[in-house]
């Protein structure tokens, strides 16, 4: 079978697209922009994708888990306010780290508590997982309203990781670049997981066709209990980054970029890791870059996007074959 | 007759609303090769997913080994030393031949000595072995689906019609690879449309018909009467040389 190697083209020719409209400081400030909302949305619609592709579940509580992760960067970094500010970046980044831990770790149970409670009597049955998941991110955000208050929270930012330095004449926020870094690291060790060790072999596999993962003896329901904490932590984890990327919440941040992160997940093929990689990038620099040239058009410039990939690839860019 | 390594009394299956098998009755003895036939709808590929636990039976007992396993979990009854193939093959076409297999092999990993008979019987799978399976041509993923369910000594290999689509040449392959099977005294379940395929290899043979086995008995007899294939089969096995 020949590598498909088109989709993987799509980010540098949108890049590229852009680059006549703009000086090329602006294009590097916009493009390294891009790259890091991209890399948060990969974060966020990771799990989403795992989900939906292994578990055939549409999720739509998913950015409960997202909030979630926002809500404990305040209930974490707060408290480390004197490590956040001190002079020392090893100290502001073990508090980031702290509440990207925490994050994950509290996502990950909600997630648990969500697919026992919730999800694993919908298997199956698409309407029922819609209307009971859209229910659930309801009641996730009266919880998180009910926990954290209604009013928008400020979230403190890593000493280290504000401003701004100077890249080939463009400026460039330095928590984008960590943003990108995290990203990166995520998405490698997904990447090794899933390609490297039994358990991702059978995720693949099982993303593909449950029905014979299962007929050679394995026992697919610990995989998908295993699989919804991971996504739901990874939520958590892009929850976390955003919120400290906003520096403001409220309890709709995750309920705010569920659309977002569908139209990743979809650009990039249901079920596709890589796929969901590519999208999110393809999503914040599309975000970026029209957002720049035609504020007007912004809202607009995802749908658009998602429209024109649907109609040069009608399943994603990288769509898993499922039996 | 051999004791019967798997058994089926009186087995109702429904999918939804309809009700597919109306009490089956099948006997499956260990070391022997035996024929499931049947016109298309007849229920073989129910039956063969009822054992597997994949449709649940709504009435009647399935027994491997003297065990009751109506209820068990399919990962369970697969787990007990039955491999499925099923009419679709079942290949992960995004995998590579080597993890196809590797996901059909025990914690320790592949089977070396295993592997050697995979290689002896389809030496192409040598070939492909880091290719993604979704690049086979049909009858390479048919010796990719029955190599899996060789990755492992299993007690039972249940296979559903392996030669569906594919060319004569490769269909004498597989009759090969099975009678090479046969010669390890593996017990095997074949559902089979191919009659040829059906007289070179069975040992034992049940025919089914609205979804209930209508005829059980030696292969070699059924293969010797053309009156009663035209009876079961509404055609007899000379025709189909």
């Amino acid at each position: 079978m020949r590598k498909d190697i088109a989709p993987l083209l799509a980010v540098p020719v949108l890049a590229l697209i852009a680059l006549p409209f703009m000086s090329l400081s602006t294009w590097i400030t916009l493009t390294l922009a891009g790259a890091a909302m991209g890399m948060m949305l990969f974060l966020m619609a990771s799990g989403l994708t795992l989900i939906f592709g292994l578990m055939d579940v549409l999720n739509f509580a998913h950015g409960a888990f997202i909030t979630l992760g926002a809500y404990l960067a305040v209930s974490v970094l707060g408290p480390l306010s004197g490590w956040v500010t001190a002079d020392s970046a090893a100290l502001n980044l073990m508090a980031l780290g702290a509440a990207l831990l925490a994050g994950a770790i509290a996502s990950g149970m909600a997630g648990l508590v969500f697919e026992a409670v919730i999800v694993r009597r919908v298997y199956g049955a698409h309407l029922q997982q819609i209307l009971i998941t859209v229910g659930g991110m309801i009641v996730a955000q009266q919880l998180v309203v009910a926990v954290w208050g209604a009013q928008p929270l400020l979230v403190s930012k890593p000493a280290v990781l504000r401003g701004s330095f100077v890249f080939i004449g463009a400026s460039v926020e330095t928590y984008r670049v960590a943003a990108v870094v995290v990203g990166l690291v995520i998405w490698g060790a997904m990447h090794v997981s899933l390609n490297r060790t039994r358990i991702g072999l059978l995720v693949r596999a099982g993303v593909e066709n449950r029905e014979m993962v299962e007929a050679l003896g394995y026992r697919i329901q610990r995989l998908f209990i295993g699989v919804f904490i991971a996504g739901s932590a990874l939520a958590g984890v892009g929850g976390v980054m955003w919120a400290v990327y906003q520096e403001l919440i409220t309890p709709e941040i995750g309920q705010s970029m569920t659309i977002l992160v569908f139209i990743v997940v979809i650009i990039g093929g249901l079920g596709s890791v890589t796929g969901c990689f590519l999208g999110a990038i393809l999503v914040g620099l599309a975000t970026n870059y029209v957002g720049f040239l035609a504020p007007k058009l912004a809202l607009g410039s995802n749908i658009a996007l998602m429209v024109a990939v649907l109609l040069w690839r009608p399943r994603g860019l990288l769509p898993v074959a499922k039996a | 007759m051999a004791e019967p390594l798997l058994s089926l009394s009186g087995v109702h299956t429904h999918i939804g609303q309809y009700h597919i098998l109306h009490g089956v009755d099948l006997v499956v003895p260990e070391g022997e090769l035996t024929m499931l036939l049947g016109r298309n709808g007849a229920g073989k590929t129910t039956t063969l997913r009822t054992v597997m636990g994949l449709w649940r039976a709504s009435a009647g007992v399935i027994k491997f080994a003297g065990r009751d396993i109506t209820a068990l979990p399919t990962p369970d009854i697969a787990r007990l030393g039955i491999a499925y193939v099923p009419e679709t093959m079942g290949i992960f076409s995004q995998l590579t031949v080597r993890e196809n297999m590797l996901l059909a092999s025990g914690p320790a990993g592949l089977n070396a000595a295993r592997l050697d008979v995979v290689f002896a019987l389809f030496p192409v799978l040598k070939q492909k072995w880091h290719d993604a399976a979704g690049g086979l041509s049909g009858g390479q993923k048919q010796m990719l689906a029955i190599s899996r369910a060789m990755a492992e000594e299993r007690r039972l290999m249940i296979v559903d019609e392996p030669t569906k689509g594919l060319a004569p040449a490769v269909i004498e392959h597989l009759i090969g690879g099975f009678q090479t099977l046969k010669q390890s005294r593996t017990t095997v379940l074949l559902v089979e449309q191919n009659f040829h395929m059906a007289r070179s290899l069975g040992d034992g043979v049940a025919v089914m018909d609205g979804g209930t086995v209508i005829h059980a008995g030696a292969m070699a007899a059924l293969a010797a009467d053309e009156a009663l294939q035209e009876r079961l089969l509404g055609l007899s096995l000379a025709e189909h040389q």
